[in-house]
Protein backbone atom coordinates (compact mmCIF):
# COMPACT_ATOMS: atom_id res chain seq x y z
CA UNK A 1 0.00 0.00 0.00
CA UNK A 2 1.40 3.30 -0.46
CA UNK A 3 1.62 5.75 2.31
CA UNK A 4 -0.60 8.28 3.03
CA UNK A 5 2.82 10.63 2.00
CA UNK A 6 3.45 9.12 -0.99
CA UNK A 7 0.19 9.24 -1.76
CA UNK A 8 -0.05 13.43 -1.56
CA UNK A 9 3.47 13.92 -3.13
CA UNK A 10 2.23 11.76 -6.29
CA UNK A 11 -0.95 13.72 -6.42
CA UNK A 12 0.83 17.27 -6.04
CA UNK A 13 3.17 16.22 -9.20
CA UNK A 14 0.16 15.08 -11.22
CA UNK A 15 -1.56 18.24 -10.55
CA UNK A 16 1.16 19.91 -13.56
CA UNK A 17 -0.05 17.31 -16.05
CA UNK A 18 -3.44 16.79 -18.07
CA UNK A 19 -3.06 13.06 -17.94
CA UNK A 20 -2.76 11.28 -15.30
CA UNK A 21 -0.24 8.78 -16.27
CA UNK A 22 2.32 11.46 -17.01
CA UNK A 23 3.48 11.54 -13.29
CA UNK A 24 4.72 7.75 -13.51
CA UNK A 25 8.03 8.64 -14.12
CA UNK A 26 7.56 10.84 -10.78
CA UNK A 27 5.71 8.45 -8.77
CA UNK A 28 8.31 6.14 -9.68
CA UNK A 29 10.82 7.84 -8.20
CA UNK A 30 8.90 9.15 -5.26
CA UNK A 31 8.43 5.79 -4.12
CA UNK A 32 11.85 4.22 -4.52
CA UNK A 33 12.57 7.36 -2.36
CA UNK A 34 11.36 6.24 0.42
CA UNK A 35 11.29 2.50 0.45
CA UNK A 36 14.83 2.31 -1.72
CA UNK A 37 13.78 0.43 -4.26
CA UNK A 38 10.62 -0.58 -6.79
CA UNK A 39 8.84 -3.74 -5.68
CA UNK A 40 6.24 -5.62 -7.97
CA UNK A 41 4.14 -4.56 -4.70
CA UNK A 42 4.80 -1.13 -4.97
CA UNK A 43 5.00 -1.20 -8.59
CA UNK A 44 0.84 -2.73 -8.48
CA UNK A 45 -0.09 0.23 -5.72
CA UNK A 46 1.37 2.85 -8.12
CA UNK A 47 -0.35 1.21 -11.12
CA UNK A 48 -3.50 1.10 -9.38
CA UNK A 49 -3.31 4.80 -7.83
CA UNK A 50 -2.63 5.81 -11.57
CA UNK A 51 -4.98 3.58 -13.49
CA UNK A 52 -2.27 2.06 -15.38
CA UNK A 53 -1.69 -1.72 -15.43
CA UNK A 54 1.36 -3.15 -13.91
CA UNK A 55 2.82 -4.51 -17.06
CA UNK A 56 2.60 -1.07 -18.56
CA UNK A 57 4.14 0.67 -15.47
CA UNK A 58 6.83 -2.11 -15.49
CA UNK A 59 7.65 -1.02 -19.01
CA UNK A 60 8.24 1.96 -18.07
CA UNK A 61 9.96 1.66 -14.53
CA UNK A 62 12.71 -0.93 -16.68
CA UNK A 63 13.49 1.89 -19.01
CA UNK A 64 15.09 3.92 -16.97
CA UNK A 65 18.12 3.74 -15.42
CA UNK A 66 17.50 5.13 -12.38
CA UNK A 67 14.86 3.24 -11.01
CA UNK A 68 15.68 0.09 -9.31
CA UNK A 69 13.45 -2.85 -9.30
CA UNK A 70 16.05 -4.86 -7.20
CA UNK A 71 16.87 -3.98 -3.70
CA UNK A 72 20.06 -2.06 -3.56
CA UNK A 73 22.06 -1.40 -0.34
CA UNK A 74 22.14 1.99 1.88
CA UNK A 75 24.30 3.55 -0.32
CA UNK A 76 24.36 3.41 -4.19
CA UNK A 77 28.17 3.83 -5.92
CA UNK A 78 27.45 5.21 -9.17
CA UNK A 79 30.95 5.10 -11.28
CA UNK A 80 30.93 6.77 -14.67
CA UNK A 81 32.01 4.19 -17.43
CA UNK A 82 31.90 7.32 -20.36
CA UNK A 83 34.84 7.64 -22.89
CA UNK A 84 36.52 10.59 -20.57
CA UNK A 85 36.18 8.95 -17.52
CA UNK A 86 37.61 5.75 -19.43
CA UNK A 87 40.37 7.16 -20.90
CA UNK A 88 41.28 8.78 -17.07
CA UNK A 89 41.58 5.04 -15.44
CA UNK A 90 37.91 4.00 -15.10
CA UNK A 91 39.10 0.13 -15.50
CA UNK A 92 41.39 0.97 -12.52
CA UNK A 93 38.71 2.55 -10.34
CA UNK A 94 36.23 0.14 -10.95
CA UNK A 95 38.59 -2.64 -10.36
CA UNK A 96 40.11 -0.85 -6.84
CA UNK A 97 36.20 -0.52 -5.49
CA UNK A 98 35.26 -4.17 -6.66
CA UNK A 99 38.00 -5.68 -4.43
CA UNK A 100 37.45 -3.37 -1.65
CA UNK A 101 34.55 -4.15 -1.50
CA UNK A 102 34.25 -7.47 -2.66
CA UNK A 103 31.36 -7.18 -5.29
CA UNK A 104 30.85 -6.83 -9.19
CA UNK A 105 28.67 -4.14 -10.86
CA UNK A 106 25.12 -4.73 -9.98
CA UNK A 107 25.66 -6.80 -6.80
CA UNK A 108 25.38 -5.40 -3.01
CA UNK A 109 27.63 -6.16 -0.26
CA UNK A 110 26.90 -8.35 2.38
CA UNK A 111 26.50 -6.04 4.96
CA UNK A 112 23.96 -4.31 2.60
CA UNK A 113 25.92 -0.84 2.88
CA UNK A 114 26.81 -0.69 -0.83
CA UNK A 115 25.61 -1.40 -4.15
CA UNK A 116 27.75 -0.70 -6.95
CA UNK A 117 26.44 0.55 -10.15
CA UNK A 118 28.01 1.70 -13.81
CA UNK A 119 26.50 5.25 -14.82
CA UNK A 120 26.65 6.89 -18.01
CA UNK A 121 28.56 10.09 -18.34
CA UNK A 122 28.57 12.56 -14.76
CA UNK A 123 29.07 15.64 -16.66
CA UNK A 124 32.26 15.90 -14.62
CA UNK A 125 34.73 15.27 -17.25
CA UNK A 126 36.93 17.74 -16.19
CA UNK A 127 37.72 16.25 -12.81
CA UNK A 128 37.81 12.42 -14.34
CA UNK A 129 37.19 9.93 -13.52
CA UNK A 130 34.24 10.81 -11.51
CA UNK A 131 31.60 8.54 -9.77
CA UNK A 132 28.45 9.46 -7.56
CA UNK A 133 27.46 8.26 -4.01
CA UNK A 134 24.31 8.36 -3.38
CA UNK A 135 23.67 12.25 -4.55
CA UNK A 136 27.48 13.22 -4.15
CA UNK A 137 29.84 13.75 -6.74
CA UNK A 138 33.23 12.75 -6.37
CA UNK A 139 35.55 13.62 -9.09
CA UNK A 140 40.00 13.42 -9.59
CA UNK A 141 39.66 10.03 -7.94
CA UNK A 142 42.44 7.46 -7.41
CA UNK A 143 42.33 4.29 -5.14
CA UNK A 144 43.09 6.56 -2.33
CA UNK A 145 40.14 9.10 -2.88
CA UNK A 146 37.71 6.15 -2.53
CA UNK A 147 38.77 4.80 0.08
CA UNK A 148 38.40 8.24 2.19
CA UNK A 149 35.07 9.06 -0.18
CA UNK A 150 33.77 5.82 1.27
CA UNK A 151 34.48 5.79 4.47
CA UNK A 152 31.78 8.89 4.84
CA UNK A 153 28.98 6.31 3.78
CA UNK A 154 28.32 4.23 7.17
CA UNK B 1 36.00 45.93 -23.41
CA UNK B 2 36.30 44.24 -27.24
CA UNK B 3 33.86 42.15 -28.77
CA UNK B 4 36.90 38.51 -28.29
CA UNK B 5 36.95 39.23 -24.55
CA UNK B 6 33.06 39.16 -23.29
CA UNK B 7 31.82 36.70 -21.67
CA UNK B 8 28.19 37.15 -21.18
CA UNK B 9 27.12 33.74 -19.89
CA UNK B 10 29.75 33.45 -17.46
CA UNK B 11 31.11 36.72 -16.26
CA UNK B 12 28.18 37.10 -13.20
CA UNK B 13 29.43 33.24 -12.05
CA UNK B 14 30.59 33.76 -8.27
CA UNK B 15 34.10 32.61 -8.44
CA UNK B 16 34.00 30.52 -5.25
CA UNK B 17 31.05 28.11 -7.70
CA UNK B 18 28.48 29.16 -5.08
CA UNK B 19 24.77 29.99 -5.90
CA UNK B 20 24.26 33.68 -7.43
CA UNK B 21 20.90 34.70 -5.74
CA UNK B 22 18.41 36.81 -7.46
CA UNK B 23 19.75 40.05 -5.65
CA UNK B 24 22.84 38.94 -7.27
CA UNK B 25 21.80 38.46 -10.07
CA UNK B 26 19.78 41.03 -10.69
CA UNK B 27 23.13 43.75 -9.47
CA UNK B 28 24.59 42.27 -12.58
CA UNK B 29 22.25 43.37 -14.91
CA UNK B 30 19.52 40.55 -14.67
CA UNK B 31 16.11 40.53 -15.39
CA UNK B 32 16.67 44.15 -17.70
CA UNK B 33 15.56 41.67 -20.66
CA UNK B 34 12.21 40.74 -19.49
CA UNK B 35 11.19 44.21 -18.47
CA UNK B 36 12.44 45.52 -22.16
CA UNK B 37 10.01 42.68 -23.47
CA UNK B 38 6.91 42.54 -21.34
CA UNK B 39 6.96 46.31 -20.23
CA UNK B 40 8.84 47.89 -23.35
CA UNK B 41 5.84 46.84 -25.75
CA UNK B 42 7.88 44.35 -28.04
CA UNK B 43 5.52 41.71 -29.48
CA UNK B 44 5.59 38.41 -29.35
CA UNK B 45 7.04 38.43 -33.01
CA UNK B 46 9.33 40.88 -32.51
CA UNK B 47 11.20 38.88 -29.68
CA UNK B 48 11.51 36.15 -32.14
CA UNK B 49 12.90 38.45 -34.93
CA UNK B 50 15.82 39.56 -33.19
CA UNK B 51 16.93 36.19 -32.24
CA UNK B 52 16.62 35.12 -35.50
CA UNK B 53 17.99 38.24 -36.69
CA UNK B 54 21.02 37.53 -33.73
CA UNK B 55 21.78 34.02 -35.38
CA UNK B 56 21.93 32.22 -32.62
CA UNK B 57 22.07 28.39 -33.25
CA UNK B 58 20.97 25.61 -30.80
CA UNK B 59 24.06 24.81 -28.43
CA UNK B 60 22.50 21.04 -27.75
CA UNK B 61 24.49 19.55 -30.58
CA UNK B 62 22.34 19.97 -33.75
CA UNK B 63 22.63 23.66 -34.17
CA UNK B 64 19.11 25.01 -35.62
CA UNK B 65 18.31 28.33 -35.42
CA UNK B 66 16.54 29.05 -32.35
CA UNK B 67 14.22 32.08 -33.67
CA UNK B 68 13.44 30.33 -36.65
CA UNK B 69 12.07 27.13 -34.57
CA UNK B 70 10.50 29.43 -32.70
CA UNK B 71 8.94 31.11 -35.55
CA UNK B 72 7.34 27.50 -36.26
CA UNK B 73 4.92 28.07 -33.06
CA UNK B 74 1.33 29.19 -34.12
CA UNK B 75 0.57 32.24 -32.09
CA UNK B 76 -2.71 34.14 -31.42
CA UNK B 77 -6.18 33.91 -30.20
CA UNK B 78 -7.25 30.77 -32.01
CA UNK B 79 -4.68 28.49 -30.80
CA UNK B 80 -5.43 25.73 -28.27
CA UNK B 81 -4.11 26.55 -25.12
CA UNK B 82 -1.84 25.24 -23.69
CA UNK B 83 1.29 25.73 -25.51
CA UNK B 84 4.84 24.57 -23.75
CA UNK B 85 8.61 25.49 -23.62
CA UNK B 86 10.56 22.79 -22.70
CA UNK B 87 14.61 23.43 -21.71
CA UNK B 88 16.43 20.27 -22.47
CA UNK B 89 18.72 19.90 -19.49
CA UNK B 90 19.31 15.80 -19.99
CA UNK B 91 23.35 16.68 -20.26
CA UNK B 92 24.20 12.95 -20.65
CA UNK B 93 26.18 12.76 -24.17
CA UNK B 94 29.86 11.54 -22.96
CA UNK B 95 32.50 14.47 -22.51
CA UNK B 96 29.80 17.04 -22.52
CA UNK B 97 29.47 18.96 -19.09
CA UNK B 98 28.70 22.43 -19.74
CA UNK B 99 25.09 22.72 -19.16
CA UNK B 100 26.04 21.59 -15.83
CA UNK B 101 28.17 24.68 -15.04
CA UNK B 102 25.08 27.32 -16.46
CA UNK B 103 22.33 25.34 -13.92
CA UNK B 104 24.48 25.32 -10.99
CA UNK B 105 26.08 29.18 -11.07
CA UNK B 106 23.86 30.66 -12.65
CA UNK B 107 20.15 29.50 -12.94
CA UNK B 108 18.25 33.00 -13.00
CA UNK B 109 19.95 33.47 -16.32
CA UNK B 110 18.18 30.49 -17.64
CA UNK B 111 15.13 31.10 -16.02
CA UNK B 112 15.08 34.50 -17.42
CA UNK B 113 15.68 33.53 -21.11
CA UNK B 114 13.06 30.95 -20.42
CA UNK B 115 10.46 33.55 -19.58
CA UNK B 116 11.51 35.53 -22.85
CA UNK B 117 11.36 33.05 -25.09
CA UNK B 118 7.65 31.85 -23.10
CA UNK B 119 6.79 34.81 -24.15
CA UNK B 120 8.09 34.82 -27.64
CA UNK B 121 6.40 31.89 -28.58
CA UNK B 122 3.12 32.68 -26.40
CA UNK B 123 3.77 29.71 -23.49
CA UNK B 124 1.83 29.25 -20.82
CA UNK B 125 3.51 26.35 -19.25
CA UNK B 126 7.42 25.70 -19.02
CA UNK B 127 9.42 22.60 -17.71
CA UNK B 128 13.48 21.94 -17.00
CA UNK B 129 13.97 18.54 -18.03
CA UNK B 130 16.99 17.63 -16.25
CA UNK B 131 18.92 14.36 -15.62
CA UNK B 132 18.22 13.06 -12.11
CA UNK B 133 22.05 12.65 -11.20
CA UNK B 134 22.45 16.59 -11.52
CA UNK B 135 21.65 16.71 -7.55
CA UNK B 136 23.31 20.07 -6.85
CA UNK B 137 21.43 21.83 -10.54
CA UNK B 138 18.13 20.48 -9.13
CA UNK B 139 18.32 22.31 -5.29
CA UNK B 140 19.68 24.92 -7.12
CA UNK B 141 17.04 25.70 -9.96
CA UNK B 142 14.22 25.20 -7.61
CA UNK B 143 15.73 27.78 -5.13
CA UNK B 144 15.93 29.94 -7.99
CA UNK B 145 12.49 28.91 -9.16
CA UNK B 146 11.21 30.24 -6.11
CA UNK B 147 12.46 33.24 -6.07
CA UNK B 148 11.47 34.03 -9.35
CA UNK B 149 8.11 33.20 -8.18
CA UNK B 150 8.11 35.50 -5.24
CA UNK B 151 9.36 38.38 -7.31
CA UNK B 152 6.65 37.78 -9.97
CA UNK B 153 9.13 37.09 -12.46
CA UNK B 154 6.94 33.87 -12.97
CA UNK B 155 2.90 32.79 -12.05
CA UNK B 156 -0.06 35.16 -13.40
CA UNK B 157 0.28 37.77 -15.23
CA UNK B 158 4.00 39.20 -14.76
CA UNK B 159 5.35 42.27 -14.05
CA UNK B 160 1.57 43.32 -14.81
CA UNK B 161 2.15 42.50 -18.40
CA UNK B 162 -0.56 40.55 -18.66
CA UNK B 163 1.39 37.40 -19.86
CA UNK B 164 1.49 34.55 -17.23
CA UNK B 165 4.16 31.11 -17.40
CA UNK B 166 4.23 28.54 -14.92
CA UNK B 167 7.76 26.85 -15.04
CA UNK B 168 8.15 23.30 -13.29
CA UNK B 169 11.57 21.47 -12.57
CA UNK B 170 10.75 17.81 -13.88
CA UNK B 171 13.76 15.45 -12.60
CA UNK B 172 14.32 12.59 -15.41
CA UNK B 173 14.20 8.84 -14.56
CA UNK B 174 17.65 8.77 -16.46
CA UNK B 175 18.17 7.37 -20.41
CA UNK B 176 21.03 8.94 -23.11
CA UNK B 177 17.78 8.76 -25.71
CA UNK B 178 15.72 11.21 -23.06
CA UNK B 179 18.03 14.59 -25.04
CA UNK B 180 16.19 13.64 -28.54
CA UNK B 181 13.75 16.90 -28.57
CA UNK B 182 10.87 13.81 -29.33
CA UNK B 183 11.79 11.02 -26.65
CA UNK B 184 11.99 13.02 -24.18
CA UNK B 185 8.38 14.95 -24.90
CA UNK B 186 7.53 11.10 -24.19
CA UNK B 187 9.36 11.19 -21.00
CA UNK B 188 7.67 14.13 -19.92
CA UNK B 189 4.66 12.95 -20.83
CA UNK B 190 5.19 9.35 -18.71
CA UNK B 191 6.49 6.92 -21.15
CA UNK B 192 9.40 5.26 -22.25
CA UNK B 193 11.38 7.55 -23.97
CA UNK B 194 11.04 6.29 -27.16
CA UNK B 195 11.49 9.20 -30.47
CA UNK B 196 8.31 10.16 -32.57
CA UNK B 197 8.30 9.41 -36.43
CA UNK B 198 8.56 13.22 -37.55
CA UNK B 199 6.79 15.06 -38.90
CA UNK B 200 4.57 16.27 -37.39
CA UNK B 201 7.23 18.19 -35.18
CA UNK B 202 7.29 19.42 -32.01
CA UNK B 203 6.18 23.21 -32.66
CA UNK B 204 2.94 22.05 -33.97
CA UNK B 205 2.50 18.57 -32.10
CA UNK B 206 4.53 18.62 -29.31
CA UNK B 207 4.13 17.66 -25.44
CA UNK B 208 0.46 15.90 -24.99
CA UNK B 209 -0.11 16.83 -27.92
CA UNK B 210 0.70 20.61 -28.56
CA UNK B 211 2.59 23.00 -29.97
CA UNK B 212 6.58 22.97 -27.69
CA UNK B 213 9.61 24.32 -28.25
CA UNK B 214 12.50 22.71 -26.60
CA UNK B 215 15.50 24.75 -26.00
CA UNK B 216 18.96 23.76 -24.70
CA UNK B 217 20.17 25.57 -21.27
CA UNK B 218 23.09 27.00 -22.88
CA UNK B 219 20.84 28.36 -26.12
CA UNK B 220 18.06 29.99 -23.34
CA UNK B 221 21.00 31.33 -21.71
CA UNK B 222 22.25 33.33 -24.34
CA UNK B 223 18.60 34.88 -25.21
CA UNK B 224 18.52 37.18 -22.07
CA UNK B 225 21.68 38.89 -23.33
CA UNK B 226 20.77 39.13 -27.28
CA UNK B 227 17.37 40.87 -26.05
CA UNK B 228 19.83 43.38 -23.59
CA UNK B 229 22.61 44.05 -25.98
CA UNK B 230 20.89 43.28 -29.89
CA UNK B 231 21.11 40.90 -32.18
CA UNK B 232 24.12 42.77 -34.04
CA UNK B 233 26.06 42.87 -31.03
CA UNK B 234 25.40 39.09 -30.33
CA UNK B 235 26.52 38.37 -33.87
CA UNK B 236 29.49 40.18 -33.36
CA UNK B 237 31.12 38.93 -30.32
CA UNK B 238 31.96 34.90 -32.92
CA UNK B 239 34.76 35.21 -34.83
CA UNK B 240 33.43 33.55 -38.02
CA UNK B 241 30.08 33.69 -39.28
CA UNK B 242 28.56 32.00 -36.13
CA UNK B 243 27.13 34.15 -33.44
CA UNK B 244 27.80 34.50 -29.73
CA UNK B 245 30.16 32.98 -27.56
CA UNK B 246 30.51 29.10 -26.52
CA UNK B 247 30.78 27.37 -23.28
CA UNK B 248 33.78 24.74 -25.10
CA UNK B 249 35.68 22.42 -22.74
CA UNK B 250 38.18 19.85 -22.44
CA UNK B 251 38.92 16.17 -21.42
CA UNK B 252 40.81 13.43 -21.65
CA UNK B 253 44.97 13.75 -20.73
CA UNK B 254 45.76 17.15 -21.50
CA UNK B 255 47.62 19.57 -18.95
CA UNK B 256 44.33 21.89 -17.82
CA UNK B 257 40.66 19.95 -18.49
CA UNK B 258 38.74 22.78 -18.31
CA UNK B 259 35.23 24.69 -19.71
CA UNK B 260 35.99 28.14 -20.78
CA UNK B 261 33.55 30.70 -22.18
CA UNK B 262 35.16 31.52 -25.92
CA UNK B 263 34.01 33.68 -28.69
CA UNK B 264 32.19 31.06 -31.54
CA UNK B 265 34.70 30.23 -34.11
CA UNK B 266 37.76 30.15 -31.73
CA UNK B 267 40.04 27.04 -33.31
CA UNK B 268 40.62 23.88 -31.53
CA UNK B 269 44.55 24.30 -31.42
CA UNK B 270 43.57 27.36 -29.37
CA UNK B 271 41.41 25.29 -26.81
CA UNK B 272 43.64 22.40 -26.94
CA UNK B 273 47.19 23.81 -26.15
CA UNK B 274 46.44 27.82 -24.77
CA UNK B 275 43.23 27.10 -22.48
CA UNK B 276 43.60 23.36 -22.22
CA UNK B 277 47.85 23.79 -21.73
CA UNK B 278 48.08 20.82 -24.56
CA UNK B 279 48.47 17.50 -23.68
CA UNK B 280 50.39 16.28 -20.41
CA UNK B 281 54.35 15.86 -20.44
CA UNK B 282 55.15 12.81 -22.41
CA UNK B 283 52.32 12.25 -24.08
CA UNK B 284 51.49 13.08 -28.17
CA UNK B 285 48.42 14.02 -28.92
CA UNK B 286 46.61 11.63 -31.72
CA UNK B 287 43.00 13.32 -32.49
CA UNK B 288 39.69 14.43 -30.41
CA UNK B 289 36.31 14.74 -30.98
CA UNK B 290 35.04 17.99 -31.04
CA UNK B 291 32.15 17.95 -29.27
CA UNK B 292 31.40 14.59 -27.43
CA UNK B 293 30.70 11.03 -28.24
CA UNK B 294 28.55 11.66 -31.56
CA UNK B 295 31.26 13.99 -33.27
CA UNK B 296 33.80 12.39 -35.62
CA UNK B 297 37.20 12.19 -34.60
CA UNK B 298 39.87 14.73 -36.42
CA UNK B 299 43.35 15.26 -36.74
CA UNK B 300 46.45 17.04 -35.74
CA UNK B 301 45.97 18.53 -39.39
CA UNK B 302 42.37 20.38 -38.53
CA UNK B 303 43.77 21.38 -35.43
CA UNK B 304 43.51 25.45 -36.64
CA UNK B 305 39.71 24.65 -37.72
CA UNK B 306 37.89 27.33 -36.04
CA UNK B 307 34.87 25.56 -33.63
CA UNK B 308 31.89 26.28 -35.09
CA UNK B 309 28.60 24.79 -37.06
CA UNK B 310 30.09 25.18 -40.67
CA UNK B 311 34.16 24.52 -40.35
CA UNK B 312 34.29 21.35 -38.78
CA UNK B 313 32.08 20.36 -40.74
CA UNK B 314 34.09 21.03 -43.91
CA UNK B 315 36.90 18.81 -42.21
CA UNK B 316 34.13 16.15 -41.77
CA UNK B 317 32.82 16.52 -38.04
CA UNK B 318 30.78 18.40 -36.24
CA UNK B 319 30.87 21.32 -33.34
CA UNK B 320 27.89 19.10 -31.49
CA UNK B 321 28.45 19.95 -27.78
CA UNK B 322 31.78 21.97 -28.48
CA UNK B 323 33.76 20.39 -25.44
CA UNK B 324 35.91 18.27 -27.07
CA UNK B 325 37.20 14.55 -25.54
CA UNK B 326 41.03 14.58 -26.47
CA UNK B 327 43.09 11.03 -27.17
CA UNK B 328 46.43 10.61 -26.46
CA UNK B 329 48.81 8.37 -27.80
CA UNK B 330 49.11 5.94 -24.36
CA UNK B 331 45.16 5.80 -24.91
CA UNK B 332 44.00 2.73 -27.38
CA UNK B 333 41.97 3.71 -30.34
CA UNK B 334 40.14 1.02 -30.41
CA UNK B 335 39.63 0.80 -26.92
CA UNK B 336 38.18 4.04 -27.19
CA UNK B 337 36.05 3.36 -30.07
CA UNK B 338 34.80 0.28 -28.08
CA UNK B 339 33.82 2.25 -24.69
CA UNK B 340 31.80 5.06 -27.41
CA UNK B 341 30.30 2.09 -29.01
CA UNK B 342 28.97 0.13 -25.84
CA UNK B 343 27.28 3.32 -24.55
CA UNK B 344 25.72 3.87 -27.79
CA UNK B 345 24.64 0.32 -27.93
CA UNK B 346 23.50 0.15 -24.15
CA UNK B 347 21.60 3.67 -24.87
CA UNK B 348 19.57 2.42 -27.88
CA UNK B 349 15.83 2.93 -27.15
CA UNK B 350 15.56 -0.52 -28.42
CA UNK B 351 13.27 0.61 -31.66
CA UNK B 352 14.78 0.89 -34.90
CA UNK B 353 16.93 -2.35 -36.33
CA UNK B 354 19.78 -0.52 -37.68
CA UNK B 355 20.26 0.95 -33.92
CA UNK B 356 19.27 -2.18 -31.57
CA UNK B 357 20.79 -5.06 -33.49
CA UNK B 358 23.77 -3.11 -35.12
CA UNK B 359 25.26 -1.65 -32.48
CA UNK B 360 25.39 -4.83 -30.45
CA UNK B 361 26.60 -6.72 -33.24
CA UNK B 362 29.36 -3.39 -33.45
CA UNK B 363 29.93 -3.53 -29.85
CA UNK B 364 30.50 -7.47 -29.86
CA UNK B 365 33.39 -7.30 -32.90
CA UNK B 366 35.14 -4.11 -30.93
CA UNK B 367 34.89 -6.38 -27.86
CA UNK B 368 36.72 -9.40 -29.72
CA UNK B 369 39.07 -7.07 -31.42
CA UNK B 370 40.61 -5.73 -27.92
CA UNK B 371 40.43 -9.09 -26.45
CA UNK B 372 42.77 -10.20 -28.80
CA UNK B 373 39.80 -12.30 -30.55
CA UNK B 374 39.87 -10.30 -33.90
CA UNK B 375 39.10 -11.75 -36.91
CA UNK B 376 39.96 -10.56 -40.84
CA UNK B 377 37.05 -8.96 -42.12
CA UNK B 378 35.82 -7.09 -39.13
CA UNK B 379 36.82 -3.99 -39.91
CA UNK B 380 34.59 -4.26 -43.47
CA UNK B 381 32.03 -5.69 -41.53
CA UNK B 382 32.11 -2.66 -38.84
CA UNK B 383 31.67 -0.38 -41.72
CA UNK B 384 29.03 -2.39 -43.32
CA UNK B 385 27.35 -1.97 -40.25
CA UNK B 386 27.54 1.62 -39.38
CA UNK B 387 26.77 2.25 -43.13
CA UNK B 388 23.12 1.20 -42.15
CA UNK B 389 23.34 4.00 -39.60
CA UNK B 390 22.29 6.91 -41.45
CA UNK B 391 20.30 10.19 -40.46
CA UNK B 392 16.42 9.11 -42.53
CA UNK B 393 17.03 5.42 -41.90
CA UNK B 394 16.59 5.87 -38.08
CA UNK B 395 13.71 7.87 -36.01
CA UNK B 396 15.94 9.61 -34.29
CA UNK B 397 20.24 10.73 -34.38
CA UNK B 398 21.57 8.20 -32.11
CA UNK B 399 22.84 5.54 -34.44
CA UNK B 400 23.82 7.99 -36.96
CA UNK B 401 25.72 9.89 -33.71
CA UNK B 402 27.03 6.59 -32.91
CA UNK B 403 28.45 6.08 -36.53
CA UNK B 404 30.56 9.23 -36.43
CA UNK B 405 33.51 8.10 -34.07
CA UNK B 406 33.42 4.37 -35.79
CA UNK B 407 33.72 5.59 -38.59
CA UNK B 408 36.24 8.26 -38.41
CA UNK B 409 38.36 6.08 -35.76
CA UNK B 410 38.63 3.52 -38.72
CA UNK B 411 39.10 6.18 -41.21
CA UNK B 412 42.31 7.54 -39.17
CA UNK B 413 43.46 4.63 -37.19
CA UNK B 414 43.15 1.64 -39.50
CA UNK B 415 46.21 0.51 -38.77
CA UNK B 416 45.58 0.20 -35.05
CA UNK B 417 42.61 -1.98 -36.06
CA UNK B 418 44.41 -3.82 -38.31
CA UNK B 419 47.15 -4.42 -35.37
CA UNK B 420 44.90 -5.97 -32.97
CA UNK B 421 43.53 -8.08 -35.61
CA UNK B 422 46.83 -9.33 -36.77
CA UNK B 423 48.82 -9.38 -32.99
CA UNK B 424 46.06 -11.25 -31.97
CA UNK B 425 45.99 -8.69 -28.45
CA UNK B 426 46.06 -4.88 -27.88
CA UNK B 427 49.17 -3.46 -28.33
CA UNK B 428 48.38 -1.05 -25.46
CA UNK B 429 47.75 -3.59 -22.63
Amino acid sequence: MLSAEEIKEIDAEAARYPKREAVCIDALRIVQRHRGWISDESLRDIAGHLGMSAADVDGIATFYNLIYRKPVGRHVIMICDSVSCWIMGYDRMRKHIQQRLAIQPGQTTADGRFTLLPIVCLGCCDRAPAMMVDGDLHGDLDSQKIDSALENYA
Amino acid sequence: MTAQTERPLTRSMRPDGSFLDLPSYEQGGGYQAIRKVLNGGMEPKAVTAEVKASNLRGRGGAGFSAGSKWSFVPLGKDVPDPTYLVVNADEMEPGTFKDRLLLERNPHQLIEGVIVAGYAIEADIAFIFMRGEYTLAAQRVERAIAEAYERHYLGKNILNSGYSLELYLHLSGGRYICGDETGLLNALEGKRANPRSKPPFPPVVGLFGKPTIVNNVETLSCVPHIIDNGAEWFRRLGRTNDAGTKLFGASGKVKRPGLWELPMGTTAREILEEHAGGMRDGLRFRGLMPGGASTDFILEEHLDTPMDFSALEKVGSRLGTGTMIVLDDQTCPVGMTWNLTHFFAQESCGFCTPCWSGLGWAERILKSMEEGRGQSGQIEKLLSLSAMWKPGDTFCALAPGAAEPLQSAIKYFRADFERHISEHRCPWS
